[in-house]
C-alpha cells in the first residue's frame, strides 16, 4: 500500500467530528468530551435533518392512507426495512421486525416464542455478563413455566468459560440467549461456537446484538443466530427505535405479541385473523419518524464502513488501556482476548460516583454504577466501576483530557 | 447552637460560603473536604432498615427526636454524597420537625448542586431527603396523635 493510499484509508475523525452538531457544546464551561457511546451514541447531522424532515414534509400514517403524503411516509419507512436487511444480510425482508429496541426485541420471543416453547422442567442459558434486559424477560418465563434458567460463568478477564457453558447444556435446553459483547467489560463473545454447540443440542439461540451491532460486521445467516435484536439509537441512530431479526420460519410459527391495528388481516368479535410478516409483530403505529431516520444512520456507518470504524476504535481503546494502566491503584475489569471500544475500570478506595462526578466537571461524559449487570459485578466483587466507551468521532486528545481528568480526580479525592 | 438558628438563616450561610468559590473545582474540593469531616455513622448503625438505597452509592440514615426537634446523623460509601449529606444534616438536623417537613432546601439549587438531586437514580441523596422529611412526618403524626 502506497502511503497515499493509507493516507485515504485513514479516518478523517475532525471531518466526521463536523457531522455530529453536539459535540461542539461545552459542559461545564469546558468542551465535551462524550465517553458513554455504550448507553447511546451521539447523532450525526444527516440523522436529524431525516427526523426534521419527515415532520417538516411528509408526516402522515403509514400503511393504511393513500394520499400522497401516507405513500411517502410508507415507502421511507419500508426503505429502512431493506437497509436493515441489507446491514445484517438477512436472507428476507419479512424477518426485519421493528421494535422499541433491542429490550423489546427480547421480551418479544420471551413472550410469544416462549411461552409457546418452554415447558416446565425445560432449561434457558444466559450467561453471567448478560445486561439486566437479557435476564429479567427469561427469570418472568421461567417462573411462569416452572422452567430453570442457567448461567455461564465467565473468567477474570471477562471471557466466557466454553468449556462450562458445553457443560451446562443437555436435553432440556431449549434456549440460549447470550449478548453479542458485553456492554460492561466489551468482551465480544464466540457467537458463532456458542450457537452451534446450541444447535447441536436442539436449542435455539437468540442474540442480543446491542452493543455488538455499531462495531462489528453483522452477518445473521453466516452466524446462524435464531433471533437477534439491537437499537438504533446506539448505531448512530435514534431512540425508541431497533430491531428483532428472527428466521422467517420461526417468526411464522410463532404467535402474536401485542394486538391492535397494523398487525391483523380481518376483525370481527368472532375471530381474527393475523397479518403476515413482519406486520403480525408490528401492532399500532409505530415509530415512524424515528424509524425512517434510522435509515441515515445506517448509511452513515456503511459509508465509513465498520472496519474502518473498528480500526479507529480499536487504536483509541488501545490507547486508553496503556494510558489508564499508567495510574497507580487503578485496575481494568474486563480484559478479554477479543474486545471493543468499552473500557470499565475501578481505582483503589474511590468511589466510582465520586470519579464520574468529578469527570463531568471537567467535561468528560463517563458512565459510572453496575452497568445494568448486577450478577456481573457480584461476579468481580465490585458494586459499579467507571466506564468509558469510544465511538467513531472520538480522538486520543479526548482520551488524554480524561486521563488528566482522572487523575485530577484522584488528588482531589485522596 | 443549631436550635437557635432557622433553617433559612442556616441555608443563607452557606449560600453565602459557596459565593465566595470561582470555580466548580473549588466547590467540590470543599464538598469533598465536608465530607471526609463528617464523623462516619457507628457500624451498628448500618443496617438494611437505616438503608437508603440509590442506584449507585448508598446512604446510611438515622434519626432521633427530644423535645420536638429532630436529630440526624448519616453516612455514604461515596464522598461527595457524604459532603452533600454533611451540608443537609447541619441545615436540618436538630430543627423542628414542622420546619423540616416545610424545608424547600432551596440553598441545593442556589450553590449550583441541583443535578445530585435530579431525578436520576444515580445516588441516594433524593431519597435520602424523602427519608429525612418521613422521620419529621412520622414524629409530627406521632405526636399529635398522642396529645
Amino acid at each position: 500500500m502506497t502511503e497515499t493510499q493509507i493516507l485515504e484509508n485513514k479516518l478523517d475523525v475532525y471531518a466526521i467530528r463536523q457531522q455530529f452538531p453536539i459535540l461542539s457544546r461545552d459542559v461545564k464551561d469546558k468542551p465535551l468530551v462524550y465517553f458513554d457511546n455504550a448507553a447511546t451514541s451521539q447523532k450525526p447531522r444527516v440523522v436529524i435533518d431525516a427526523l426534521s424532515n419527515y415532520y417538516q414534509q411528509y408526516n402522515a400514517n403509514i400503511h393504511r392512507g393513500i394520499h400522497t403524503l401516507a405513500e411517502e411516509a410508507t415507502m421511507a419507512f419500508e426503505a429502512t426495512r431493506d437497509s436493515v436487511q441489507a446491514f445484517i444480510n438477512a436472507s428476507e425482508r419479512e424477518e426485519i421486525i421493528f421494535t422499541r429496541g433491542t429490550t423489546e426485541g427480547i421480551n418479544l420471543v420471551a413472550y410469544t416464542w416462549g411461552r409457546q416453547n418452554i415447558g416446565e422442567g425445560d432449561e434457558i442459558i444466559v450467561s453471567v455478563m448478560e445486561h439486566h434486559s437479557n435476564i429479567v424477560p427469561w427469570q418472568i418465563l421461567c417462573k411462569e413455566k416452572k422452567a430453570v434458567l442457567k448461567v455461564i460463568p465467565v473468567n477474570e478477564e471477562g471471557d466466557l468459560i466454553v468449556e462450562e457453558y458445553q457443560k451446562l447444556l443437555s436435553d432440556r435446553t431449549k434456549l440460549v440467549s447470550i449478548a453479542h459483547v458485553s456492554n460492561a467489560l466489551g468482551t465480544v463473545n464466540p457467537v458463532r461456537r456458542i450457537i452451534e454447540l446450541a444447535h447441536d443440542a436442539g436449542a435455539l439461540v437468540v442474540v442480543d446484538g446491542a452493543q455488538s451491532a455499531v462495531h462489528l460486521d453483522i452477518d445473521v445467516q453466516q452466524m446462524d443466530c435464531d433471533f437477534f435484536a439491537f437499537s438504533a439509537h446506539k448505531l448512530y441512530g435514534p431512540t425508541g427505535t431497533g430491531v428483532l431479526y428472527g428466521k422467517k420460519r420461526l417468526l411464522e410459527s410463532m404467535p402474536v405479541f401485542l394486538g391492535g391495528g397494523e398487525m391483523i388481516k380481518e376483525v370481527s368479535f368472532e375471530k381474527t385473523t393475523y397479518a403476515d410478516l413482519p406486520y403480525k409483530f408490528e401492532a399500532g403505529t409505530p415509530n415512524i419518524a424515528d424509524t425512517i431516520a434510522f435509515k441515515a444512520a445506517l448509511e452513515f456507518t456503511s459509508s465509513i464502513g465498520k472496519q474502518r470504524i473498528r480500526d479507529h476504535e480499536m487504536e483509541l481503546l488501545s490507547y486508553a488501556t496503556s494510558r489508564l494502566t499508567e495510574i497507580p491503584g487503578l485496575k481494568i475489569i474486563g480484559q478479554a482476548k477479543e474486545k471493543i471500544s468499552v473500557i470499565s475500570f475501578i481505582i483503589d478506595k474511590l468511589h466510582h460516583q465520586d470519579i464520574g462526578i468529578l469527570l463531568d466537571n471537567q467535561g468528560v461524559a463517563l458512565r459510572t454504577g453496575h452497568h445494568c449487570t448486577q450478577p456481573l459485578m457480584q461476579r468481580f466483587g465490585i458494586s459499579g466501576t467507571t466506564r468509558a466507551s469510544f465511538a467513531i468521532y472520538n480522538t486520543k486528545d479526548e482520551i488524554d483530557i480524561m486521563i488528566s481528568g482522572v487523575k485530577k480526580a484522584i488528588k482531589m479525592l485522596s | 447552637m443549631n436550635e437557635q438558628r432557622t433553617i433559612a438563616e442556616i441555608e443563607a450561610e452557606i449560600i453565602d460560603e459557596f459565593s465566595l468559590f470561582d470555580s466548580w473545582d473549588d466547590k467540590y474540593e470543599y464538598i469533598i473536604d465536608l465530607g471526609k469531616k463528617l464523623p462516619p455513622l457507628d457500624d451498628k448503625y448500618k443496617i438494611d432498615e437505616n438503608r437508603v438505597r440509590g442506584c449507585q452509592s448508598t446512604v446510611y440514615l438515622v434519626a432521633e427526636s427530644s423535645n420536638g426537634r429532630i436529630y440526624y446523623e448519616a453516612d455514604s460509601d461515596a464522598v461527595i454524597v457524604k459532603g452533600l449529606i454533611s451540608m443537609l444534616i447541619r441545615v436540618l438536623s436538630g430543627q423542628p420537625a414542622e420546619a423540616i417537613i416545610d424545608a424547600k432546601l432551596d440553598f441545593v439549587r442556589e450553590i449550583g448542586m441541583m443535578t445530585h438531586l435530579a431525578q436520576t437514580r444515580s445516588n441516594g441523596l433524593l431519597a435520602m431527603i424523602r427519608q429525612i422529611k418521613n422521620y419529621a412526618l412520622a414524629h409530627k403524626i406521632k405526636n399529635e396523635t398522642t396529645v
